[in-house]
C-alpha cells in the first residue's frame, strides 16, 4: 500500500465523531475546546464559589452571633423578589451543574488524552509542565471526594454526634477540634490550592484570554488566588485547633432555638 | 574547545510498525564534542554496519534545523537539552564525558513507530489539508501590494509561519496534543488580512480534525518549551477563542 | 554526427515571445483535463506548484515524493530570498534588467527566451504567495520590503526573515494540500520514483519503491513532470539535505533525456568549514554577511596565533587587496576562488587551517553591537551553536561549499525534455540560469516553473491524446521496469561487501570536490575520469547493504542514490574537459586572464552541452544546443 494522504490512510483517528450530533450549541460540548470553554467557565464559577465561601467563613473569627447573621443573610438573598432560600437554592443547583460539567469535561477530555498518549519508556524530563499542571488528575478527585465528605460532615452532620443543623460555628469547632478530620481538611485544602494555582492560570488560556502585554500578570493572578485560598482555609483548622475558634460545645443556634421554643412555650 | 567523550546510548529498536520494541545499548566512544548529535549516530551507524548489525534508522534531511525532519525525544526531553534547538542542530558539546544518553522516537498513538526511531507523522498533514491554506488558484492573485498588511501583524503570523512541522510538541505533550503545531498554522493565516474569509471555516475545520487524532490541551507549556522554532502558547489560546467565535459564526453563516 | 538540438523558440521579438506562444499553444478545455493524468515527481518548490496548478485546472494528478511530507522538501532551506521584477522600490528595476542581470550573471550561458519569460512572470509569483498568505518583510506602512541581494544594483530582492525558502515552500504546500483535499492531487509520500517508463518513445509512467513496506509500485499517465531538484550531493560535503539525489534525473536520463550541463555547480563562500571527518553536512550562513564582515587571513602560512593576537600587518584582507572596488562583496564564484587560493598556500585558519576569517570586529566598533545584533543575531546564534565559537569576540571561520547545481536534465523551451511525455522543472532541468545562477533567483525559477509556465505548456503537449487512456500498468513497459527495480534492490542486499554506502558517497566526494570542484584542469579531469569509474567498480563489489527489502532501510535506499552519483560524477568531469573555457561557475584552470579571471569563449562554447546516454558500458554522447544572444553584447565580468 502506497502511503497516500488521505483521511482514510492517515493513522486512524483516536477520537471518531460523535454519533448523535447535539444541537447548537450543545455540539460545542462536543468538541475538546468547546469542552476546555466549558471547564474554564465551570471552573470560574467554582472558583469564585470557594473565593466567597472562604471570605464568609471568615465570619467564624467575630464569633457564632455574627456567622449565624452571615447564614441567614445567604438564606435571605433575593427574598424582596423570591421567597426565603430559593435564591440559594438557585446558586446551589448552579454550583451543582457548574461542579458535575467540570467533573464530566475533565474526565471525557482525559480520556482522550489517554488514548492518544503513548508512554515514553524511558521516562519524560519536564521543563515546564509543574506539579500543579502534573497533578490536576489526582487533585481534582480529591476536593471531589473531600467535597463529598465536607458535605456530610458539615451540612448534613452524617459523622459529627453533635452535629447541629443550621449552626456552622458550632458544627466547625467541634468537627475541627479533631485532629484527624483537621488534618484531611488541611490535606484536600492543599490538593485545592494546587489544584487552584494550575486551573486558574489555565483558564486564560482554555477562554482564549491572551494579551501579549497582560500575560505575565496571569501566573501572579493565579498563585495570588491559590495562596490567598490556602491561607483562609487553612487558619480554620489550625485557630480550631488552637482553641481560637470554640465555641465551648454548646451551640449557640441551639440556645436560641431552646430560648425561642421557651418563649412560645409562655 | 574540540575534546572527545565517550557515552553510552540506550537506543529504542522497533523493527517495524507492528512489532515489540526494546532498549539496545550501544558504546559510543570517541565522539568529538564539535560532532552533531546525529553526527554521532552516523558515527554509531558506521560502526554497527562495519560489525554486521543493522543500523539505527533515524530520520534527517536538512540537518540545518529547519525541514523539521529530525526529531528525536532524548533523555526524555523532544529534540534534547537544549532550548530552541531542532535535533540535528544539537551538537555534542551539550554533553559530557561518560553521560548515558537515552533515545527514543516521538512517542504518540497517532504518531505510529514505522521502525526505530522513525515515526509516521501524516495526522499533522491531515490537519493542513482540512483548513491550512488560503483557497487562491494560481493567477488569480491581485498585485500583492493591493493589501497593506501591518508590520505587526505580518510579524506575528510570521512568529506562527516559523513552524516546522517536526511534531516535538506533540512528542513533548503529556496528552499527545497537536494544540501548538495546529494553532500555528491557524493563526498563521488567521492573523493577516489574506486569511480573514476563510478564518471561521479554517479554524472549525483544522480544530476538528485535530482533536480526531490527537490529546486534548491541559496547558503545561512543554510544547512551548521543546518548539526548536520557541513558537509561543499564545497562539493556542487565540485559537481557542476563534474557535468559540467561529462555532457561532459558521452557524450564522449556515442558516 | 549530433545534430544541434531545437529549443522549440517562438520567433518574434523577445518581449512578445511568451505571450504570443500562450496563444498559439493549444488549450485542454476544462472538461478534458479530468481525462489526463499527470505525474508530479517531488514536491518542492517547482513539484509542488506545478502539482497544485494542474489541480485547480482539473487534471487528474499524483504527486509522489520520498519525503514523509512534501513540506520537507529541501527549497525550505533557502534563506536568501526571491527575485522579482516588480520595481516597487521605484529604483530603476524592470522586466529587461532582471533580465539582463540573470543573462549576465550566468556568463552568457543560458538562453535569452527562457530567462526574458523568467523576468516577466516573477512579479505574478510575488502577488500569488503573498495571496497565499506567505508573510514577507513588510515596512511600517504596511507594504513589502525588499533589498539588494547578491550584488545587484536594485532591490527587487523579496524576502521573508531567514526563512524565504520555507514559507514560500509552506505557500506551495498549503495550496497542495488544498488540492488534495479537494481530491484532484493524490499524494503518495514516501515513494520514491526509481525508473521512468517510456512507451513509443514517450513517457508514459514511474516506477515507485515505497520506502516503508518495500513494495514496488507502477504509476501511468499521460505525462510525467520531474520536479527533484539538484545534485550537490555529489560532493557529499555540500549544503544541501542529506537526501537530495539525482536519482529520478538519472534515471529518466538512463532511459534517454539529456542531461545538460553537469558540470555547472555553484560554490557558496559563506559556509562553515567541515569541523572533521564525521561532518555530514555544511551549513550556509547568509551572504549577507558580507556587507559588515571583513574577509582575511593571515600573512604567514601557519601562523599559529589566535585572530586577536595577529596584528593588522600580519593580516592579508585578500579579496579587499585585490578588488578595490568590490572588496569583500566580489560575486561568489569570485570570493570562493580566492578563498581556496589562499587555503592552498596554507593561510587558511582553524584547527583544520580550512577556512577564511570572517570578522566583525571593525562593523561593531564603526555601528556598535547592537547594531550587529540586530542584523546578524539569528546567523551569529547559528554560527555558535554549530561551532561553539562567539562570532561577537571571535571572528567567524567561513569557506565555499556546493550551494547549487545550474546543470540538469535539457529541456526546451516548454520545460519538455527530449523525451516527448517528459517535462522537467526547478533545479532538475538546466534552463535558465546558465553558467552560474544570481542569488535570489532559484525560489524564482521554481516557483516560475511550476505556478506559470508548466499549467499553460503541459496543455500544449496533452492536447495530442485527447481520448486516449493513460496506459495500463499492466503492458510488459511497466513490468520490465518494475523487474528492473526489483532487480537492482536484490543484487544491493546481495553484494555483501564490507564498507558502507555512506563510506564511498565521501569518497566519492572527496575526488569530486578535489577535481570538478571550485577550480577544474585537464589533469585533475582525466584523473578523476579513471579514478571516478574505478570507485565505482569497487562500490559495486564491495559495498555492504544490510537488512531486507521489505522494511524501512535507509541504507538499500542510499545505495541506489550513489550508484547514480557515481554515474553524474564521470559525466561531470567529462563535460568540464570538453567545455575548454571558464565560464561562471565553471573555472578551467588554463582558461583565465592574466589577473587570474575567467575568460570564456564565446567563439567556440556559446552552447549548451546535452549529453545521450549510451548505455552503462560506453561515454554519453555531447550534443550542443547553440546559444544565440539577440537583445544582449557579450561582455567580460570585471570587478576590479
Amino acid at each position: 500500500m502506497a502511503q497516500a494522504i488521505t483521511r482514510a490512510s492517515t493513522p486512524p483517528p483516536v477520537r471518531s465523531a460523535p454519533r448523535l450530533r447535539l444541537p447548537w450549541p450543545l455540539s460545542i460540548y462536543q468538541t475538546a475546546v468547546g469542552k476546555k470553554w466549558v471547564m474554564g467557565l465551570t471552573g470560574m464559577a467554582l472558583l469564585g464559589f470557594i473565593l466567597v465561601h472562604m471570605t464568609g467563613n471568615l465570619h467564624l473569627y467575630e464569633g457564632p452571633v455574627e456567622v449565624h447573621e452571615y447564614a441567614e443573610t445567604l438564606r435571605n438573598l433575593g427574598t424582596e423578589i423570591v421567597p426565603r432560600t430559593w435564591l440559594l437554592w438557585a446558586l446551589r443547583v448552579g454550583l451543582i451543574i457548574a461542579f458535575v460539567l467540570h467533573i464530566h469535561s475533565a474526565y471525557s477530555l482525559s480520556q482522550m488524552s489517554l488514548a492518544a498518549d503513548q508512554r515514553y519508556r524511558g521516562g519524560r524530563n519536564y521543563i515546564a509542565a509543574s506539579f500543579a499542571s502534573r497533578t490536576m488528575r489526582w487533585t481534582g478527585p480529591i476536593i471531589g471526594l473531600y467535597l463529598f465528605y465536607h458535605l456530610a460532615d458539615l451540612t448534613w452532620g452524617w459523622f459529627n454526634p453533635d452535629f447541629v443543623r443550621g449552626d456552622p460555628y458550632h458544627n466547625v469547632s467541634e468537627s475541627l477540634s479533631s485532629v484527624p478530620v483537621a488534618v484531611l481538611y488541611i490535606v484536600a485544602n492543599v490538593a485545592l490550592a494546587v489544584h487552584i494555582f494550575h486551573g486558574a492560570w489555565s483558564m486564560f488560556q482554555s477562554l482564549g484570554v491572551n494579551s501579549p502585554r497582560y500575560n505575565h500578570l496571569r501566573r501572579y493572578l493565579a498563585a495570588t488566588l491559590a495562596g490567598a485560598i490556602l491561607v483562609g482555609n487553612l487558619s480554620f483548622p489550625v485557630f480550631v485547633q488552637a482553641g481560637v475558634i470554640d465555641d465551648g460545645g454548646r451551640s449557640f443556634v441551639e440556645e436560641l432555638r431552646r430560648h425561642g421554643a421557651a418563649e412560645e412555650d409562655h | 574547545m574540540s575534546a572527545e567523550i565517550n557515552l553510552t546510548l540506550k537506543v529504542w529498536r522497533q523493527p517495524g510498525p507492528s512489532a515489540e520494541g526494546s532498549f539496545s545499548t550501544y558504546e559510543a566512544g570517541g565522539i568529538s564534542t564539535d560532532a552533531s548529535f546525529l553526527e554521532m549516530l552516523d558515527i554509531v551507524n558506521e560502526r554497527l554496519i562495519e560489525s554486521g548489525e543493522d543500523p539505527i534508522v533515524f530520520e534527517s534531511d536538512c540537518r540545518e534545523g529547519v525541514c523539521g525532519t529530525c526529531g528525536l525525544m532524548i533523555n526524555g526531553r523532544a529534540h534534547g537539552p537544549q532550548k530552541g534547538t531542532a535535533t540535528c542542530q544539537l551538537h555534542m558539546r551539550s554533553f559530557s564525558d561518560g553521560d548515558h544518553i537515552t533515545i527514543e522516537p516521538w512517542r504518540a498513538t497517532s504518531f505510529p513507530v514505522l521502525r526505530d526511531l522513525a515515526v509516521d507523522r501524516r495526522a499533522m498533514d491531515a490537519i493542513v489539508a482540512a483548513g491550512g491554506y488560503i483557497s487562491v488558484n494560481t493567477g488569480a492573485a491581485p498585485d500583492a501590494n493591493l493589501t497593506p498588511v501591518p508590520k505587526e501583524a505580518a510579524d506575528t503570523a510570521f512568529d506562527a509561519a516559523a513552524c516546522i512541522g517536526c511534531g516535538a510538541c506533540v512528542a513533548a505533550c503529556p496528552n499527545s496534543a497537536a494544540q501548538l503545531f495546529a494553532a500555528a498554522k491557524v493563526q498563521h493565516l488567521n492573523l493577516l488580512p489574506q486569511g480573514q474569509p476563510q478564518r471561521w471555516a479554517r479554524t472549525e475545520a483544522m480544530v476538528e480534525t485535530m482533536e480526531a487524532f490527537f490529546g486534548s490541551c491541559t496547558n503545561h507549556g512543554e510544547c512551548e518549551e521543546a518548539c526548536p522554532k520557541e513558537i509561543p502558547i499564545d497562539f493556542i489560546a487565540w485559537t481557542n477563542r476563534d474557535y468559540i467565535k467561529a462555532k457561532v459564526k459558521n452557524r450564522k453563516l449556515a442558516d | 554526427m549530433p545534430g544541434s538540438l531545437d529549443a522549440r523558440i517562438p520567433a518574434g521579438p523577445l518581449a512578445a515571445k511568451w505571450t504570443d506562444h500562450k496563444f498559439s499553444m493549444r488549450l485542454v478545455s476544462p472538461n478534458n483535463k479530468r481525462r489526463f493524468d499527470v505525474i508530479v515527481v517531488g514536491s518542492g518548490l517547482a513539484g509542488a506548484s506545478a502539482a497544485a496548478s494542474l489541480g485547480e485546472l482539473g487534471y487528474r494528478v499524483k504527486v509522489l515524493t520520498y519525503h514523509d511530507s512534501p513540506r520537507r522538501a529541501h527549497s525550505i532551506a533557502a534563506q536568501g530570498g526571491i527575485n522579482a521584477a516588480k520595481n516597487y522600490q521605484n529604483d530603476g528595476d524592470s522586466v529587461f534588467r532582471l533580465f539582463y542581470d540573470t543573462i549576465k550573471g550566468g556568463d552568457y550561458r543560458s538562453r535569452e527566451a527562457n530567462v526574458y519569460r523568467l523576468a516577466e512572470v516573477s512579479a505574478d509569483i510575488i502577488d500569488q504567495a503573498t495571496a497565499q498568505g506567505v508573510p514577507f518583510a513588510r515596512e511600517y506602512g504596511g507594504l513589502l520590503d525588499n533589498r539588494s541581494f547578491g550584488g545587484a544594483q536594485v532591490s527587487r530582492t523579496f524576502y521573508a526573515r531567514g526563512q524565504t525558502g520555507q514559507q514560500l515552500l509552506l505557500g506551495a504546500y498549503s495550496a497542495l494540500m488544498r488540492q488534495v483535499a479537494a481530491g484532484t492531487v493524490e499524494l503518495h509520500t514516501r515513494s520514491e520514483m526509481l525508473e521512468l517508463v517510456t512507451h513509443d518513445g514517450r513517457a508514459v509512467g514511474v516506477v515507485t519503491r515505497d520506502l516503508i513496506t518495500g513494495e514496488i509500485v507502477p504509476h501511468s499517465a499521460h505525462a510525467v513532470v520531474l520536479a527533484t531538484g539538484g545534485y550537490g550531493n555529489v560532493y557529499f560535503l555540500s549544503t544541501n539535505a542529506k537526501m537530495c539525489n539525482v536519482t529520478a534525473a538519472w534515471r529518466a536520463h538512463r532511459k534517454g533525456a539529456l542531461f545538460a550541463n553537469p558540470c555547472y555547480t555553484q560554490i557558496h563562500p559563506t559556509c562553515i568549514p567541515a569541523s572533521d571527518d564525521f561532518q555530514s553536512k555544511l551549513t550556509l550562513m547568509s551572504e549577507s554577511l558580507r556587507n559588515d564582515g571583513r574577509i582575511w587571513v593571515p600573512l604567514a602560512p601557519d601562523d599559529g596565533r589566535a585572530p586577536h593576537e595577529i596584528p593588522d600587518d600580519g593580516r592579508d584582507y585578500f579579496l579587499e587587496r585585490k578588488y578595490p572596488a568590490f572588496g569583500n562583496l566580489v560575486p561568489r564564484d569570485v570570493a570562493s576562488r580566492n578563498a581556496k587560493g589562499v587555503v592552498d598556500e596554507g593561510r587558511g585558519v582553524g584547527p583544520r587551517r580550512n577556512g577564511v576569517y570572517l570578522d566583525f570586529a571593525d562593523a561593531m566598533t564603526r555601528d556598535g553591537e547592537t547594531l550587529i545584533r540586530a542584523k546578524y543575531g539569528n546567523l551569529f546564534d547559528m554560527y555558535e551553536r554549530i561551532t561553539g565559537e562567539d562570532p561577537y569576540r571571535v571572528p567567524m571561520r567561513i569557506y565555499p561549499a556546493t550551494h547549487y547545481t545550474m546543470g540538469g536534465l535539457w529541456v526546451d523551451y516548454e520545460l519538455m525534455s527530449n523525451v516527448p511525455g517528459l517535462f522537467v522543472l526547478g533545479e532538475a532541468n538546466f534552463s535558465d540560469h546558465g553558467a552560474n545562477r544570481l542569488g535570489a533567483s532559484a525560489l524564482m525559477q521554481g516557483l516560475a516553473d511550476g505556478y506559470f509556465i508548466l499549467p499553460y505548456t503541459i496543455g500544449n503537449y496533452l492536447s495530442d491524446f485527447l481520448g486516449d487512456p493513460a496506459l495500463a500498468t499492466s503492458e510488459p513497459v511497466f513490468a520490465g521496469a518494475e523487474q528492473a527495480v526489483a532487480d537492482e534492490v536484490s543484487r544491493w542486499l546481495s553484494i555483501g561487501g564490507t564498507r558502507s554506502v555512506d563510506y564511498y558517497h565521501r569518497e566519492l566526494g572527496k575526488l569530486v570536490w578535489d577535481y570538478i570542484g571550485m577550480a577544474r584542469n585537464q589533469t585533475g579531469l582525466e584523473k578523476a575520469l579513471s579514478e571516478i569509474p574505478a570507485l565505482r567498480d569497487e562500490y559495486h563489489r564491495n559495498v555492504r547493504v544490510l537488512g531486507s527489502a521489505d522494511t524501512l532501510n535507509q541504507s538499500l535506499e542510499k545505495a541506489g542514490r550513489v550508484a547514480d552519483l557515481f554515474e553524474l560524477a564521470e559525466l561531470m568531469a567529462r563535460d568540464a574537459l570538453a567545455r575548454e573555457e571558464s565560464c561562471g561557475g565553471h573555472f578551467r584552470e588554463e582558461h583565465q586572464t592574466a589577473e587570474g579571471e575567467a575568460r570564456r569563449d564565446d567563439e567556440n562554447f556559446a552552447h549548451v552541452a546535452a549529453w545521450e546516454w549510451n548505455g552503462a558500458d560506453g561515454p554519453q554522447t555531447r550534443h550542443r544546443e547553440e546559444l544565440a544572444f539577440e537583445n544582449v553584447e557579450l561582455t567580460q565580468r570585471s570587478y576590479k
